[in-house]
């Protein structure tokens, strides 16, 4: 225990005195390459399009400019919907929806997932037997069914939306918090802030947390994407958000019947959920690999 | 879009994870994994009462909205159990479902096994398709990108597969259908116009592109993973032993390299068909396709609680049973694991 003792200043010297956190260096080697760019590119026009988009458009999202399923003209730029309202007005205005709620989802899930992995990792007793077998009941059910059981009573409500979206990802953050910390809880500067007698909670997030930011970021962006497919199914499916609003994925379920007619109205919000899930991806890609370089880095 | 998918390899797979077990023994490992698999089960089970039944308030009153009449509640009350108390509710729902007798429908008075059948053996019918292409292909794909690794045919399969990865499969089934079904081409079906009762094989255009909207979104993910391993193993010592002792490379790659290069790949393969029974839920709806997720929206729609509870049990089900083949089979084919056991 002495030894211990004596040994963790000079451990604790080079995670104090390093002038770049390990997440900045990350990111520093995702932007080199070609995929982050331009997934950083997409997420960036589309988050720009979902913001500005409501001042741009045309008509407001519930007048009607014309009969239902018009084709493009000189008063709807790519025509008119399922009521004949206009479609540019209402794909302008309906990103914002999507992305608040899967940004909020995504870190509802991130808080949660991250308390219960960081406490597992470092219980490393029964108690972390018994929070990882409850995560496996939950990940037992598709993330959509999931939402689905969750939004069969209650209804659809976004509160709830946005809490079952969290609950279906908050387990698997947790595993992988859990199997990054587990590399970290052994290590010197743990030990010495435990004989300092630091309260846990200090050591799980002030100690062990700032040692697993990088694989963290990989994970939230990628549950970010999910997150995004998830609550645009969600509305697609008609247990989102509740017409008349102006919503990407409500767009696709409103007017995916007239389809043949006036296929704009489904094609632009698919094409925009696309391309912005396709963007995060590729941040989420870039990320990875800039991380697993380090390994190769110090395994090689 | 999901889930499970990107989930690191089970605990099993991963070095120095491993758990043994105390009493050693393959036979041992496997009825434990089963009784843990009933156990999760068991607890699902009332997560899914409780998640729709048990909760604090009317339930009748819940599923038929505020103008329902006193009769018409007390006939789902009565349907339901309801008036009893929830420890009855449960064990009665449960000891139904254990038995095969799932109740009755609310919305259309049929009984649950009666109305979802056809519907079953549908769904499953579709997933069987999507998984007999889309994991010899991945396999391949991944293979072969393995094998040709920084050249031009392993870099577009991986920007591929990484888009694709990143769909939401509606997504993936709205662009299928506008080139396929309306706008480019027209030579498949849109959407299925067949009845439940009808099997869809009889009609197997309507199973085209639902098919391949989920081989679509399931085999950039076993690809991928497939590429990681047979990198590693073409690294490996006894593949270059293989090759230092004058094997062809046919030979080299198809027993030596394959074999081994498959097993992690079995872990996300189940998980990727676990993924497939919650796919088929937007994929059903987006195709009007007669199966169980197209059911359980329309179910949900309505507040059919016989009908959800069922179908989120089975889905569930699957799932369990899934990782749980997925776990033996990798133990039996795995020699470093099953000498570890016994």
């Amino acid at each position: 225990m002495s030894e211990r003792l004596i040994a963790a200043p000079t451990a604790l010297a080079p995670a104090v005195g390093r002038s770049r956190s390990p997440l900045v260096g990350t990111m520093r080697r995702a932007l080199g390459f070609g995929r982050t760019k331009v997934g950083l590119g997409l997420v960036f026009a589309l988050v720009l399009l979902a913001l500005v988009g409501p001042f741009l458009a045309p008509h407001s999202t519930t007048e009607f400019v014309g009969s239902p399923y018009e084709t493009p003209s000189g008063e709807a730029l790519v025509g008119t919907d399922n009521l004949g309202r206009d479609v540019l007005s209402r794909f302008l205005a309906g990103g914002r929806s999507i992305l608040a709620l899967s940004v909020i989802a995504t870190l509802l899930a991130l808080v949660v997932g991250v308390a219960i992995g960081l406490f597992a990792a470092y219980a490393r007793d029964w108690r972390d037997d018994v929070a990882m077998r409850a995560l496996d009941v939950v990940l037992a059910f598709p993330s959509i069914v999931l939402v689905l059981l969750l939004v069969s009573v209650v209804g659809p409500e976004l509160w709830l939306l946005v809490l079952a979206v969290a609950a279906s990802h908050a387990p698997r953050i947790a595993r992988l918090v859990r199997g990054a910390a587990l590399e970290v809880v052994d290590r010197d500067f743990v030990k010495a802030a435990e004989v300092l007698g630091e309260p846990r909670r200090k050591i799980l997030f002030g100690e062990i947390l700032p040692n697993i930011t990088s694989p963290l970021m990989v994970e939230a962006s990628l549950r970010l994407t999910y997150s995004i497919g998830l609550i645009a199914a969600i509305s697609f499916l008609g247990f989102g958000l509740q017409p008349p609003a102006a919503d990407w994925g409500l767009m696709i379920n409103e007017n995916r019947i007239g389809l043949t007619v006036q296929p704009w109205a489904v094609v632009l919000p698919v094409a925009a959920i696309g391309l912005l899930t396709i963007g995060t991806n590729l941040v989420a890609d870039g990320l990875a690999r800039a991380l697993i370089g380090i390994d190769r880095g110090t395994a090689r | 879009m999901s889930e499970i998918r990107q989930e690191p390899l089970a605990e099993t797979m991963q070095p120095g994870g491993f758990r043994r077990p105390r009493f050693g023994g393959i036979g041992w490992f496997i009825v434990k994994r089963i009784l843990l698999g009933l156990l999760t089960l068991f607890v699902i089970s009332l997560i899914v009462f409780g998640a729709t039944q048990a909760l604090p308030g009317d339930t009748a009153q819940a599923i038929l909205g505020r103008e329902a009449t006193p009769e018409r509640l007390e006939v789902v009350r009565e349907q339901l159990n309801l008036n009893r108390p929830v420890t009855e509710q449960y064990t009665e729902w449960l000891t139904g479902v254990l038995t095969g007798d799932l109740g009755v429908s609310l919305a259309n008075g049929q009984p649950v096994s009666t109305f979802l059948s056809d519907r079953v053996v549908n769904s499953a019918f579709l997933v069987l398709i999507a998984a007999l292409v889309s994991i010899p292909l991945s396999l391949l794909i991944g293979s072969l990108s393995a094998m040709k690794r920084d050249r031009p045919f392993d870099t577009i399969t991986s920007v591929v597969t990484l888009a694709l990865a990143a769909l939401p499969e509606f997504v993936i089934g709205v662009a299928l259908i506008v080139l396929f079904g309306t706008t480019v081409f027209q030579i498949l079906p849109a959407v299925s116009l067949v009845g439940a009762d009808t099997p869809v094989w009889e009609e197997f255009t309507v199973v085209i592109l639902p098919a391949l909207t989920l081989i679509l979104a399931v085999t950039p993910y076993i690809s991928r993973i497939m590429r990681a391993s047979m990198i590693e193993v073409l690294e490996s010592d006894y593949v270059e032993m293989a090759r230092l002792k004058g094997l062809r490379e046919r030979i080299v790659i198809v027993r030596h390299a394959l074999p081994n290069a498959v097993i992690p790949a079995i872990q996300v393969t189940a998980l990727q068909l676990a993924y497939l029974a919650g796919g088929i839920v937007v994929v059903e709806f987006l195709f009007s396709f007669p199966g169980i997720g197209g059911a359980l929206v329309d179910a949900v729609r309505t507040r059919d609680l016989p009908i959800i509870q069922s179908l989120t049990m089975l889905i569930a089900a699957v799932y369990v049973g899934l990782n749980l083949l997925a776990d033996i089979a990798t133990i039996l084919i795995s020699p470093k694991l099953r000498t570890a056991l016994s």
